[in-house]
């Protein structure tokens, strides 16, 4: 690999990092604004215009907490809880694909950090490391709550990741890949050949399972039970205080992220927009491209966010028999009924 | 038994059909009901900025009333501070000089007159007892602030403007 490819990489891998980061700072005050909005309040409006700067102020005041590991924690394992919290949740995003590859001056950029051969697997495998970070945490703190929000945390990932895989392998049998440039690839503009290209049409079912199982592996509402303040104060992250406090819930956010981009890139079309054959500049629709799927990640963070105010959480028992009795048994019934339609349909 | 009211109503549980049970239409139904939400104009008062319009009979901060000559109408007779049930008032007599006729209307005033806001209930009780038309809750909201010592406010804060100023 030539120098300047390697310097385009580090300057990507930067750029994406610094962008998960920022949408993840920005969702915090989003969700504010959005839940006051449901609430007929106005959120916060105090830092800089609309309340814009408020992020800042709550980075700063977590920075400026004390820090407080308590005497029975094991220390060690207190800290490696939140870091490895945050840093499983900042790798997902390097095998998206963020658009269409840029042609500057004879060089081809391509817009996905790696295209690797197995990138939802990839994904897979972040997502069940992430589980770690929380169960370290919630197990370091020495804190019953915190162990019984690590162990609900624990179970309910490991429940929903199955169905979230079944879920697809359904995808995996319409497009034959694993690529998740590939995929994105496959799904070129809104209307092709007398049907919609984006997956979701084609699988509908394993989208609503597959947002479903994300709502459950990001901890959100109605499937927040690792944090359910109720019943267990804070949940795994009860001991925490400070920075480490923040990684928690900073990491929260960029898993939204990421599975909004993920969601928006195996079944919406990814950076794929309608009309896009009409654009001639490859360059612009890439760049159009990169908005499209930027747009659709917005949309899915919103609907994280619409979701969480409106629906109130799922009582244990009904999130096991959920994800056991019903998640589990229909994505067994779509990848049935996928191979019967391919066959047909051949 | 038969019920005395007649208000008993028998409740009659069903079990969940198909769509109660597949959660999603309860789901859109309830995310229909939020977006309507959303889009509604805020019930909030912005605090320091709006202000809520008080009602006519609303028992503000106290002040301390001057007569139409500018004279402070305080003569110290204690009565305020003797109605006051969360006895938060206290004062201090003097007698007027000579040459002091212009501040004081009687011929004592109260020289300290002192009202911890953190005691006051805002009873209204002193402005009924005062003989004098002295005394009235026709102020703000007590504003707040961090130490006990400056919830107790003298007369400065609570005497009325000068009139020729």
């Amino acid at each position: 690999m030539e120098t300047i490819d390697l310097l385009i990489k580090i300057a990507l891998i930067v750029i994406i990092f610094a962008i998960s980061l920022v949408v993840a700072m920005y969702s915090t005050y989003a969700e504010r604004k959005i839940a006051a909005f449901f609430q007929d309040r106005v959120g916060p409006n105090r830092a800089g215009p609309w309340g814009i700067l408020q992020p800042l102020a709550d980075g700063g005041k977590m920075f400026l907490k004390e820090e407080i590991i308590p005497t029975n924690a094991t220390s060690f394992l207190f800290i490696v809880g939140p870091s490895l919290a945050i840093l499983t949740a900042c790798i997902g995003s390097a095998v998206i694909p963020w658009g269409q590859n840029l042609e500057i001056g004879g060089r081809v950029i391509p817009l996905q950090v790696t295209d690797i051969n197995v990138g939802i697997l990839y994904i897979f495998g972040v997502v069940s490391l992430g589980v770690y970070g929380i169960m370290i945490g919630g197990w370091a703190s020495n804190n019953k709550y915190s162990l019984l929000g690590a162990i609900r945390a624990a179970s309910q990932n490991i429940s929903y990741e199955i169905s979230m895989g079944l879920s697809i392998i359904a995808l995996l049998m319409v497009t034959g890949t694993l690529s998740l440039g590939e995929i994105a690839k496959q799904q070129h503009g809104f209307w092709v050949d007398g049907y919609f290209s984006w997956n979701v049409f084609k699988q509908p079912l394993g989208f609503l399972l597959f947002i479903v199982c994300a709502f459950a592996e990001t901890n959100r509402s109605p499937f927040d039970l690792p944090e359910c303040e109720t019943e267990l104060v804070g949940g795994y992250h009860t001991e925490y205080s400070s920075m480490k406090l923040g990684f928690y819930l900073f990491a929260e956010y960029i898993n939204m992220f990421i599975s909004s981009a993920v969601m928006a890139t195996l079944y919406f079309g990814g950076y794929n927009f309608p009309f896009m054959d009409m654009i001639h500049s490859p360059n612009l629709v890439a760049i159009l491209g990169v908005v499209a799927l930027f747009a659709k990640i917005f949309l899915f963070i919103f609907f994280f966010m619409w979701v969480r105010w409106t629906i109130p959480r799922f009582r244990y028992d009904q999130l096991m028999d959920l994800g056991w009795k019903t998640l589990i048994p229909l994505a067994i019934a779509n990848i049935v009924l996928t191979g019967i339609v391919m066959t047909i349909f051949k | 038994m038969e019920s005395l009211s007649n208000k008993k109503k028998q409740l009659e549980v069903k079990p969940l059909n198909f769509w109660e049970r597949a959660y999603l239409p309860a789901i859109a139904k309830g995310l229909s009901i939020t977006m309507s939400h959303f889009f509604k104009k805020p019930v909030t008062i912005k605090y320091p900025e709006e202000k809520r319009e008080f009602s006519e009979n609303f028992r503000g901060m106290h002040s301390l009333k001057r007569d139409e000559e500018g004279r402070e109408r305080c003569t110290a007779c204690g009565l305020c501070a003797l109605s006051c049930p969360a006895e938060a008032i206290t004062m201090q007599a003097a007698e007027r000089q000579k040459g002091e006729e212009n501040l004081y209307r009687e011929e004592k005033y109260a020289a300290v007159y002192e009202i911890n806001m953190l005691r006051c209930i805002f009873c209204g009780l002193c402005e009924e007892a005062c003989p004098k038309e002295a005394i009235y809750l026709d102020g703000d909201i007590v504003p707040s602030d961090y130490l006990r010592k400056d919830f107790i406010y003298g007369k400065d804060k609570l005497v009325e403007a000068p009139l020729n100023q």
